[in-house]
């Protein structure tokens, strides 16, 4: 989040906002913190059940979407800067080479300048995608995605209704049902996880699946232009 | 009371539960799920659903519509618990990729950390950034 608001802050126009959604089924009080740290000067919103992730077909965080001041879709969702190269991170220690960070720092830098030129220049910004480009790269949901979000939605909803493990069993059937969304993996183990101690969902399980997707990417790289397009880490390994 | 979900509200509605069906009333039916029953069939926007023929049987009854049946024969998804105290109407896939395909944005309402609600289409004229995060 201090990336987006050092974005904001450079655009600094008054026609230009971010929202920031947090997909936070355990609450305001779980994001609080994180926003409080951040000091956002832009709008900050709590989705406990991932609305946004389904209305958008969003599988992952941090996702973005460019909306005009039309309400109209000129970039639909995508990796909002994030690159697979925290792949190759120590799984212990969690410490990254200077050649993995170096990559991560550049898809970021090279996805926020993309951000701050639409911002400014809008439809005329180079990453801004005409209508045809922009139906071009909306990725659609499937009968099995909705009837997942279905069954997630449901999930959440009964776990904290503290039948937690009437919930977890809907929440399993989303994952079946939607494979790809990491939104509704890593919730789920956030959830199994209350009161226990509070962490990322990135234990072995996580890093396990992670692995299995080989050269699948777990963040796809958005099109812009120099935005690193190497792995950045070994598929094989 | 039985606990509804539909698009991402929680409505607690008097519903009648037969077998594995939710009956809820035509009122109900009307102004919580916003489909009007007319002598055409089921209508949303400019859309008609015309009622199945085993109307009396098994879809409508004393003012009364199975919502089960009807969620199904509109491709979209309907789950209940254990105890069939909470519903969830689900939304159809077609429906969110129709929509996602006009490049309209979809709209949804949210609570910001204080509690007050916002929705994407109050800040209509300016370009939004809309990015999503989480804490795990």
């Amino acid at each position: 989040m201090p990336v987006w608001q050092a974005m904001y802050d450079e655009v600094g126009n008054d026609d230009f906002l971010i929202i920031a959604v947090a997909q936070e089924s355990r609450g305001a009080e779980t994001a609080r913190e994180f926003i409080d740290e951040a000091d956002p000067s832009y709008l900050c919103l709590i989705d406990q059940t991932h609305q946004v992730a389904e209305l958008y077909n969003m599988v992952n965080v941090p996702n973005a979407v460019w909306i005009d001041e039309f309400g109209k879709i000129v970039r639909p969702s995508e990796t909002a800067g994030s690159h697979d190269a925290f792949r190759s991170m120590n799984r212990q220690d969690f410490s990254q080479t200077d050649e993995a960070l170096d990559l991560a720092s550049r898809a970021q830098t090279a996805y926020l300048d993309a951000v701050k030129d639409w911002a400014i220049n809008g439809a005329a910004a180079e990453n801004a995608y005409d209508i045809d480009a922009a139906k071009r790269h909306i990725q659609l949901p499937s009968k099995s995605i909705a009837l997942a979000h279905a069954n997630f939605h449901l999930g959440v909803h009964l776990r904290l209704n503290g039948k937690d493990s009437e919930g977890d069993k809907f929440l399993a059937t989303a994952i079946n049902l939607h494979p790809d969304s990491w939104n509704m993996f890593r919730q789920a183990m956030n959830l199994r996880d209350i009161g226990e101690v509070m962490g990322l969902a990135a234990d072995q399980d996580f890093f396990d699946r992670v692995d299995a997707l080989g050269e699948k990417r777990y963040y796809p790289a958005p099109n812009i232009k120099g935005f690193p397009n190497e792995a950045g880490y070994d598929p094989k390994t | 009371m039985i606990t509804v979900i539909h698009e991402h509200q929680t409505l607690a509605v008097n519903a009648q539960i037969k077998d594995d069906d939710l009956w809820l009333t035509r009122e109900d039916v009307e102004q919580k799920l916003g489909w009007t029953m007319k002598p055409e069939g089921l209508c949303q926007d400019e859309q008609c659903i015309p009622y199945p023929s085993d109307t009396e049987i098994g879809f409508l009854q004393n003012e009364h519509l199975n919502v089960s049946k009807f969620w199904n024969l509109i491709g979209k998804p309907i789950l209940h618990d254990e105890t069939r105290e909470t519903w969830l109407l689900g939304a159809g896939h077609k429906e969110r990729s129709e929509k996602l395909t006009s490049l309209e944005a979809p709209d949804f309402r949210l609570p910001d950390l204080d509690g007050e609600f916002h929705s994407l289409s109050d800040y209509r004229g300016k370009r939004i950034f809309l990015t999503t995060w989480s804490s795990w």
